[in-house]
């Protein structure tokens, strides 16, 4: 076995763990903590596939930004108590993911027959240099859509979570 | 070199976990960390795809798909704050007010 095999299945490993963690633990707060690791494990794999300013804004945007703003709410809630356990959604929850896997990982794992293989990456794939060059060129009007609706979103945030003047 | 296929199964396999995180859960803050962890399975095959094409377009999509989530995390977290405020419940299954 290859170095990069070993380093990705650790990860991977890893990363189905934490995500269960995430699912079964009933502490909000551990569960959080879970979704960060898992998002850096995820933000390593990007590292893997050569994707490094993806990697970099997923740690700093979900793994920083996103999981502070979740932590925050469930401190300010602080809703106690842990939640009850119901054995009927549990096993329909389950059989959900089971049958979802059963259709997916067939397909998934044949795929490989349809693609050409790993295509040699240059030297600049991934930096922040091609990047902006393919998201100012080709994707300039999703970009401005983007700025827009992270605007409508500060907006909305702050009427909805205000108190009643 | 680690086959594509891998990268594939193993964000099919977090995406499973997320659809039972939003079934099984009874928080709604858990619900929306399932969202987040299905968004995050489904990032990682578009960076697979990126890498395994060549293409930079993949890893574009990523960027946006990000900025949704963060649109989609501050607006859920503001109507959860609202809806505690009014009804001191996080269950999602007593927010039945426009169930028939």
């Amino acid at each position: 076995m290859t170095s990069p095999m070993i380093l990705f299945l650790i990860l991977a490993g890893l990363s189905i763990v934490f995500s269960l963690l995430v699912v079964f633990q009933r502490n909000v707060v551990y569960s959080a903590m879970a979704l960060v690791a898992t998002l850096f494990l995820i933000a390593v794999l990007f590292l893997t596939l050569e994707a490094a300013m993806v990697g970099i804004l997923q740690i700093l945007v979900y793994a920083g930004a996103i999981m502070v703003l979740f932590l925050f709410v469930i401190m300010l809630l602080n809703p106690g108590l842990l939640e009850g356990r119901s054995i009927a959604w549990w096993i329909l929850g389950s059989l959900a993911a089971v049958l979802l896997l059963f259709v997916l990982v067939p397909f998934l794992s044949d795929s490989g027959r349809l693609l050409p293989g790993q295509a040699p990456a240059g030297g600049s794939f991934g930096s922040p240099e091609s990047l902006a060059q393919s998201l100012f060129t080709d994707f300039v009007l999703p970009f401005e859509i983007a700025s827009v609706l992270l605007l409508v979103a500060i907006v909305g945030a702050v009427v909805l979570a205000k108190r009643e003047v | 070199m680690v086959p594509l296929n891998y990268y594939l199964v193993l964000s099919a396999v977090i995406f499973a976990i997320g659809v039972t995180g939003v079934i099984i859960r009874r928080n709604i803050i858990v619900i929306l960390m399932s969202i987040e962890l299905m968004l995050n399975a489904v990032n990682l095959t578009f960076i697979a795809f990126s890498r395994s094409l060549g293409s930079m377009d993949g890893q574009v999509i990523v960027f946006f798909v990000m900025t949704v989530a963060a649109a989609e995390a501050v607006v859920g977290l503001a109507i959860i704050i609202s809806v505690f405020r009014h009804r001191q419940t996080l269950d999602p299954r007593e927010m039945q007010l426009l169930k028939w």
